[in-house]
């Protein structure tokens, strides 16, 4: 049986169908083809389907759609509206923080998450925040520096 | 149906689909200067099984420098993340004179892109990038030669930047390369090999240039295989049997009623669904029941070593010289070890994938793929199909490491795709992945080495079962060695293939673990033993700077260790010295800090060649401490990242690399080499830290702790 959730996308509305039981992920790559969010392992052990929902980073393979009801997901093509990239998304690029890129939107997403909670987060505290995200080309330290980076250009405005 | 604008956002330059025909390629092309790379001694060596078939050598390189200024670069080659988007474009855009922002990438593409045999044996920088610079180099002196006349002045007069013509001493005249082009149509064939830049003259090469795909990539707009979707596209999920070998005896598919839409796809032993939404594919095709005959299984996990040792008795003399009786005659002492490695798994982020579409009898596919061309050909035997009826096209890679040289997705994504008339995506599941993966083989490394009283090697035996030999041209002196390779085809449970640098993991562990053994026999350091014993100059000046960078002589924290590694890989000499922390009461291992110094030739782009060794380093971790395959027989029962540990961010320590100066040398491989010796250093620096040698890898705390009762 469909139903129709409603909720927000990236700050705008949207109201799809869905069983109720598929991923968050299906439904936003599947159905509503916002691509930037990545399938990597889909039992939330690697991260690469990290997104936003109501400020807190989760794994969009592990929620069912009929969760998303009402809430606000942001995921990386919210990032940059107006194309004017995100601190994260420069320093990511500053830093060369990426190889293959298919973990990078998870990645950039989770530190998202890290510093919408702890703005001032120290170097150990990005390390075991970001632990659960998992990088196969080996970015990890550089993806430290970007955040880091990031999060002291944030915390200047 | 057209599909192409899907690729709008990276690649914006592939939508002019052309038949496999040189004349027509050209013609459609339209205006613009084409320069043809072409055959004779300056094409691809035929290398590292590199067999490219001879009609197809006189076409391997080309650019076009449009009308509108823009560059165009053809190549066989894939982006995977080992940034030849990068540095392939800066090459070019050093010897035509253009800013390596005016560059477009145009890679791996069947119709559009010269033959190549495949992206891998870090071959490119060394292989792809001599033609494109001759070619840019001879589309240069071409531009120069239109300007001259333009001008009526000599073309020595004349000079390039950022893509405009000047003429010297005179900056009113001048003439940019778009203009140029405009209505031109040239197409030059090289007959010889163009002048191209030295090292002194150069502007952009040596130079750290950021990834040029970075920004794609950062903002989700970066496509790959899976993020394709066309019209009337469903998506394909195969019932699978637990264990390699399987043979289909039953189906019953009677559970598939309760999934409105679903369709069943059965080809031999292919048994698929399709469905217009992925997730009601994967659980319709879970619900088919079907029986299968699975081979007996011959070795486990445990047991694999002894299995083949026990089945590989033929062994292949590698290299050899001297005498073995007068080495262990000389030898003072003589230490005899076996080193084992368990299969591995590339475990890129991105599992393979294709997406495809049938045209009348036309396939066209984004798959990804290593190997495009191979790809193309594997698709086109399977489904019985002229080979220029398969057209893969151009698109990145989510991770590779030698996992994604094999395209079996493909082939079923084609004959889904055919059979259900449909567009299809298949990507596999990551326990799919796990299944379906050609695994860096398990192997068995039996040393026997002897050392004289003034610490010179006297002897080396080197008998390698399923590592290959690639990487074990002896660098160090020893006037009486053999190497023999063991192997055979079919040996393994399940497929095996190319994993980063291969079976080069696997015998620098052994080689540099046993190496270690000696120096220690012999009571001399390890440092000091190598660059005592080592032949190869450019080696010991590799270790030097490695040493010296590392601070070899400093103290050691209580429980920390240091242990050091060689190797040589794609042309590359690589020094790693790694420090490790290990916890004696747990086995648990620390890495506290590495440091990488190499010899790579010529660097055309530091900053990416860093990144390259960083990369290699961190995932090399893995393989050392981590990452081991467990099975029994053909049943995979390592399925996702909950059992089979990859380095991580708490993992990873501070690494630093060093290159050797060689800007005149020419360039030597960067994506595999350095992590070779991973394995080794760290396995030298746990017995450093607290006395345990591991013979095998991982190196992991039951093997720790078990090593550490016999000290």
């Amino acid at each position: 049986m469909k139903q129709t959730i409603s909720f927000k996308l990236n700050g705008k509305p949207v109201t799809v169908q869905v069983s109720g039981e598929e991923s968050v992920l299906t439904v936003i790559r599947t159905y509503l083809d916002q691509t930037g969010t990545k399938f990597g392992c889909g039992l939330g052990e690697c991260g690469s389907c990290t997104v936003i929902i109501d400020k807190e980073p989760v794994r969009s393979c592990m929620i069912t759609a009929e969760d998303l009801s009402g809430k606000e997901v942001i995921t990386i093509e919210g990032l940059s509206p107006g194309g004017t990239l995100h601190p994260l998304q420069k320093a990511f690029i500053a830093h060369d923080a990426l190889q293959c890129g298919f973990c990078t939107p998870g990645m950039i997403m989770n530190a998202y998450g890290l510093l919408l909670k702890s703005p001032k987060v120290s170097r150990e505290e990005i390390i075991r925040g970001m632990d659960a995200n998992l990088c196969r080309c080996g970015s990890y330290n550089r993806i430290v520096d970007a955040i880091e980076s990031a999060a002291k250009e944030m915390n200047k405005n | 149906m057209r599909t192409d604008k899907e690729m709008d956002p990276f690649f914006g330059n592939t939508d002019k689909p052309v038949t496999y025909d040189r004349r027509k390629f050209l013609k459609n092309l339209g205006g613009g200067i084409v320069v043809v790379f072409c055959i004779g001694d300056l094409s691809m060596p035929d290398i590292f099984g590199q067999n490219i078939p001879l009609e197809d050598l006189n076409f391997n390189a080309y650019l076009r420098v449009k009308e509108n200024g823009r560059v165009d670069c053809y190549t066989g080659k894939i982006e995977m993340g080992q940034g030849v988007i990068t540095s392939l474009a800066m090459v070019l855009a050093e010897e035509l004179g253009v800013s390596v922002y005016s560059v477009d990438m145009i890679m791996g593409d069947t119709e559009l892109c010269p033959y190549d045999a495949g992206t891998w044996g870090s071959l490119t920088t060394r292989f792809a990038d001599p033609p494109i610079r001759a070619a840019a180099a001879e589309a240069r002196e071409v531009l120069l030669g239109l300007a001259a006349d333009r001008f009526g002045i000599p073309k020595d007069q004349l000079e390039v930047k950022e893509g405009i013509i000047y003429v010297k001493n005179d900056p009113t005249k001048k003439v940019s390369y778009a203009e140029l082009t405009k209505g031109q149509k040239i197409v030059k064939s090289l007959e010889q090999k163009p002048e191209i830049k030295k090292a002194k003259d150069f502007k952009l090469i040596g130079k750290p240039v950021i990834s040029l795909d970075a920004e794609a990539k950062v903002t989700g707009k970066a496509k790959y295989t899976g993020d394709i979707k066309l019209p009337g596209m469903v998506y394909a999920s195969i019932a699978r049997p637990q264990v390699h070998g399987s043979k289909k005896l039953k189906v019953d598919a009677s559970g598939l009623k309760d999934f409105d839409g679903a369709r069943l796809i059965e080809k031999g032993d292919l048994v698929a669904v399709v469905h217009t939404d992925p997730e009601i594919a994967d659980k319709a095709a879970k619900s088919i029941k079907i029986t299968w005959e699975a081979p007996a299984a011959r070795a486990n996990n445990e047991t694999i070593f002894k299995y083949l040792e026990d089945n590989l008795k033929e062994g292949k003399v590698f290299e050899e010289g001297g005498n073995l009786k007068t080495g262990r005659d000389t030898s003072k002492t003589v230490k005899e070890a076996s080193y084992h490695d368990g299969y591995k798994a590339h475990a890129s982020i991105e599992t393979h994938g294709a997406t495809c579409y049938f045209e009348g009898d036309k396939l066209t596919m984004w798959a990804s793929s290593q190997t495009p061309f191979g790809t193309r050909e594997a698709v086109s035997k399977a489904l019985e199909m002229p080979l220029e009826k398969v057209h893969l096209k151009q698109i990145f890679l989510g991770g590779g490491f030698g996992g994604k040289i094999y395209n079996d997705q493909a082939v079923e994504a084609a004959t889904i795709a055919k059979l259900c008339g449909n567009p299809v995506q298949l990507v596999w599941s990551r326990n799919e992945e796990f299944l379906y993966d050609k695994f860096r083989p398990a192997a068995v490394v039996k040393t026997a080495a002897g050392v004289d009283e003034n610490g010179k090697l006297t002897l080396w035996e080197f008998d390698i079962y399923c590592a290959g030999t690639r990487g074990t041209n002896l660098f160090y002196d020893v006037p009486n060695n053999r190497t023999r390779m063991f192997d055979q085809k079919g040996i393994h449970p399940f497929g095996t293939g190319a994993w980063r640098a291969p079976g080069n993991n696997t015998t620098t562990f052994a080689r540099e673990s046993h190496i270690d053994v000696m120096a220690h026999a012999a009571g001399i350091d390890p440092l000091t033993f190598r660059l005592n014993n080592l032949k190869n100059e450019n080696m010991a000046a590799t270790l030097k700077l490695a040493a010296k960078t590392f601070g070899w002589e400093r103290a050691k924290k209580s429980g920390h260790g240091y242990g050091i590694a060689l190797g040589e890989d794609a042309g590359t000499m690589v020094a790693i010295i790694a420090e490790v922390q290990v916890d004696k009461n747990t086995g648990k291992v620390n890495p506290v800090r590495i440091v990488c110094a190499q010899d790579m030739g010529q660097v055309v782009n530091p900053h990416g060649a860093t990144l390259q060794t960083e990369g290699g380093i961190t995932m090399g971790l893995g393989y050392a401490l981590y990452e081991e395959i467990e099975f029994e027989g053909g049943d995979v029962k390592t399925s996702n990242f909950n059992n089979y540990e990859i380095a991580r961010f708490s993992k990873t320590p501070p690494i630093e690399c060093v290159f050797i100066d060689k800007m005149d040398a020419k360039p030597e491989g960067g994506g595999e080499p350095a992590i070779i010796c991973v394995g080794g250093a760290i396995a030298n620096a746990v017995f450093d830290a607290c006395g345990a040698r591991v013979y095998r890898m991982p190196v992991s705390p039951e093997r720790i702790l078990e090593a550490l009762k016999k000290v």
